[in-house]
């Protein structure tokens, strides 16, 4: 394919059988072929049937993205693959935890945009705390950014959860 | 659950799996770890099992197994480095969609993870290199396993499968299972094999008013069974369109017909890969678009509609995008288009543009015409096109199977010999495995013990696993191994000459065996031919000798095999032979493979 098609972002849904080694069955189709993982997620969320689901972002041209979505549906333990940017509205989140550690001014600052940003305190020292921040990833990452001047000392983020917006399944 | 008083060993649960999949042999090679199973199989007659000289043998040797019988092939081997070594042989597999349930053996479950003594993180290792793998952590998953990893590798794609089994899960106890009776009903993997109706309408109706159409047929049509062969050729003569085959594809349709340009490809004939770049429709049926065929994609049949029928998805639209994409069993696909074409034909609705069809193939007429796979004969010495068309003039009336190993000579036997029938020939398409047609041949003369088996060999392919003379001297398998003996990487060399000045770096065959000695010391036949005049002689030898047999054939040296398209290059800029020099290899061209 031409090298000059557009590289775009995509947020692929994989439901998967939660057996030993999925995870690794995925991330080495990722790399084996070199694909791009920009964010990846992965929870058990039937524990009944025992399935998975992974959220995975990843960039290519409209060709890489096909073969992605088809490579990974020819897994044997994969259910079903969605992708969520081209079927359809669909909703981002991502969790982090943010440790800022600082005093005086920085402190109160760090705190007011905390607020601004619905940042939740989870934990509180005399110098310090933990925020727990969710959102799309831009907001995650501006507040993380704001914090860096503000005695920012650790962060953990979850990736990128997704789902498609109405009534449907995955 | 606790175990009954009637339950068996993980051993004898195997086994019996086995047996209920309808698995008549395993080749395999023993070890500490799946010593249970060798006790198993030692206590029962039902099983053959084959004892390779090396793993990736057994591996090999299964895929000649199962290509020749559309079966799958059946490997059991021990952990660590049993497991490692059939490595290469699961990657072939992988690579040309061939069915392989392999056993590996594993260190107990309570060691795993511990560098146990012959220990390898096998599912690890091998998950790239198949299509799915297991490791059975506990005795009651096991039957059920094997019964899901044979319907794995041989439904949809077919694939190589490993089942990892450590040794505690194969002495403990427990109930067998027998196979479902509808496995398709897996609960993530469902393959399509049924097409959409709709796809095929339109692939027929395309097919219907092309003008320059081409038949591009591979060796999905060799996975879907000898009926889509059957259907192929039928769907072919109803058009009057011509066909080309991959290396893969050989066989499915005959090469004798008139309808049959030959190979296309890097090393495809003149008027296939000009058909293909000069069609104006291209009817891909079970072939993969791989870079051996397209050479340069941005130059690859520019301006044709191309329709491609695959089983897997993605498959389509891997390398070159294609304008109509009809998912499916190559058989089932193909039915439905045989049965479109009869009833629009019975309905007299529009037909074929046949002023059209008569002028594409007078064109084609006129490239087949340059006989491009013409070569300089030779009074002194042996051509190797010469050895195979003699080889070829010996055995067309037998009942025969062809293996290969990699190289030149592998190019010339595609070339040279015909193939009318789906599985006869077997040889390393995609991995491009030296090493695989010797014991690829056994797996053949296993399965069809009468028939003329035929390892078409270069003299260093061969020796990549000519340990394995051993194992036909044990099992009395009459495989033939026909050395086109250039003392050169004959392939190598060609492509050093083509791209690197014609300096030969160790593409030389120093220190060669005697290969009539080699043979006779693993008391098979050893046979040597030099001379262009004795050559049928030695040929009629080799096939009235009831034995194993190695015949060395020393070949011109210097001969190179074309026609060629050079790295990077198109179709239409093919070399037919040494006058053509490649001033046509681009810079872009030298890093590709
Ligand atoms: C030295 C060397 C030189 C080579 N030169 C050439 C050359 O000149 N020309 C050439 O052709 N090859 C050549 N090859 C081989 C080449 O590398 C590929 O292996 C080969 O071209 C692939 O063949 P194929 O496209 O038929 O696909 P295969 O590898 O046979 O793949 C089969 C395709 O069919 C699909 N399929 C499987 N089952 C079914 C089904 N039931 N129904 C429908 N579809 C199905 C699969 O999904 C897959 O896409 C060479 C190899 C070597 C080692
Ligand atoms: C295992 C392996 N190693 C290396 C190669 C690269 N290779 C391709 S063809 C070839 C030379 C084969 O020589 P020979 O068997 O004598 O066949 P010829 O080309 O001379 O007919 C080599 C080294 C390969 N295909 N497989
Ligand atoms: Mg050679």
């Amino acid at each position: 394919m031409s090298k000059d098609t557009p590289v775009v972002a995509h947020t692929i849904s994989v439901l998967v059988a939660n057996e030993p080694g999925i995870l690794a069955r995925v991330v080495g189709l990722f790399s084996g072929r070199g694909y791009n993982i920009e964010s990846l997620t992965v929870a058990e969320t039937d524990a009944k049937q025992s399935l998975s689901r992974i959220t995975i972002v990843t960039k290519g041209t409209p060709m890489i993205i096909e073969q992605i979505k088809a490579q990974l549906d020819r897994l044997v333990p994969v259910y079903r693959v969605r992708d969520l940017t081209v079927e359809g509205p669909h909703i981002e989140r991502e969790l982090a935890l943010v440790k800022v550690r600082s005093t005086g001014e920085k402190r109160v600052e760090a705190l007011r945009l905390a607020d601004v940003f619905r940042a939740k305190v989870i934990d509180a020292k005399a110098d310090s705390f933990v925020f727990e921040v969710t959102g799309n990833s831009d907001k995650v990452q501006t507040f993380v950014g704001l914090m860096e001047t503000l005695g920012l000392v650790d962060v953990g983020r979850t990736g990128i959860v997704a789902m498609s917006r109405g009534g449907e399944p995955l | 659950m606790k175990p009954e008083e009637s339950a068996t060993t993980g051993a004898d649960l195997l086994v019996k799996a086995l047996i209920d999949e309808d698995v008549e042999v395993v080749f395999g090679y023993p070890g500490g770890a799946v010593l249970p199973i060798y006790d198993s199989l030692f206590k029962q007659n039902r099983l053959r099992h084959i004892l390779v000289r090396h793993e990736q043998a057994a591996v090999h040797a299964a895929e000649g197994y199962a290509r020749s019988t559309g079966k799958v092939g059946v490997v059991l081997v021990t952990s660590g480095p049993g497991a490692t070594n059939a490595v290469t042989g699961l990657t072939d597999a992988l690579m040309d969609s061939i069915p392989i349930v392999c056993l590996t053996g594993q260190v107990p479950t309570h060691l795993i993870g511990n560098d146990a003594f012959q220990e390898a993180d096998t599912t690890g290792i091998t998950r790239p290199c198949t299509k799915h793998n297991y490791l059975v952590k506990a005795v009651d998953a096991l039957a059920r396993t094997v019964h899901e990893a044979f319907y794995v590798a041989r439904s949809g794609r077919p694939g190589p499968v490993v089942i990892d089994l450590p040794k505690d899960v194969l002495m403990n106890k427990y109930d067998y299972v027998a196979p479902p009776k509808v496995v398709s009903e897996h609960k993530s993997y469902r393959p399509q094999m049924k097409p959409d109706p709709k796809k095929v309408a339109q692939a027929l109706e395309m097919i219907i008013h092309a003008k320059r159409p081409v038949f591009y047929a591979g060796g999905g049509v060799i996975n879907s069974g000898p009926k889509a062969s059957k259907l192929l050729t039928q769907l072919v003569h109803l058009t009057g369109y011509p066909i080309t085959n991959t290396l893969m594809g050989l066989g499915s349709f005959p090469a004798s017909d008139k309808q049959f340009l030959g190979m296309l490809g890097m090393h495809g004939t003149y008027e296939a890969n000009l058909a293909m770049h000069g069609c104006d429709v291209m009817i891909n049926i079970g072939a993969r678009f791989d870079d051996r065929i397209t050479g340069n994609i941005a130059k690859f049949s520019p301006g044709s509609k191309k329709i491609h029928v695959d089983i897997d998805p993605s498959s389509i639209n891997k390398n070159v995008h294609v304008d109509l994409a009809v998912v499916g069993d190559a058989t089932l696909v193909l039915e439905e288009l045989v049965k479109g074409w009869k009833a629009r034909e019975a309905k007299g609705q529009p037909k074929v543009d046949q002023k059209a069809l008569k002028a594409w193939w007078a064109q084609i007429e006129e490239w087949r015409a340059r006989n491009c796979l013409a070569y300089k004969s030779d009074k002194e010495t042996i051509k190797p096109q010469y050895a195979l068309e003699r080889l070829y003039h010996h055995i067309k009336n037998k009942d025969h199977y062809i293996t290969t190993e990699v190289g030149q000579h592998q190019m010339w036997a595609a070339q040279f010999l015909k193939f009318e029938q789906p599985n006869r020939w077997m040889t390393s398409g995609g991995l491009g495995t030296m090493g695989y047609g010797f014991p690829a041949a056994m797996g053949v003369q296993i399965a069809h013990p009468d028939a003329l088996v035929i390892d078409v060999a270069g003299e260093a392919s061969i020796l990549m696993n000519i340990q394995e003379l051993s194992t036909v001297a044990q099992y009395r398998l009459p495989v033939k191994i026909f050395i086109l003996n250039n003392q050169y990487m004959g392939m190598v060399r060609q492509w050093q000459e083509l791209l690197h000045g014609s300096r030969y770096s160790e593409s030389y065959m120093e220190s060669l065996p005697d290969f009539v000695k080699l043979a006779e010391a693993f008391g098979a036949k050893g046979l040597r031919c030099s001379e262009p005049s004795k050559l049928d002689d030695t040929i009629k030898e080799m096939i009235a000798l009831p034995h194993p047999v190695v015949v060395d054939v020393l070949v011109d040296q210097k001969e190179n095999c074309f026609p060629m398209i050079p790295s990077g290059a198109a179709h239409n800029e093919m070399l037919l032979g040494p006058d053509d020099k490649a001033g046509k290899v681009s810079e872009e061209g030298m890093v590709l493979v």
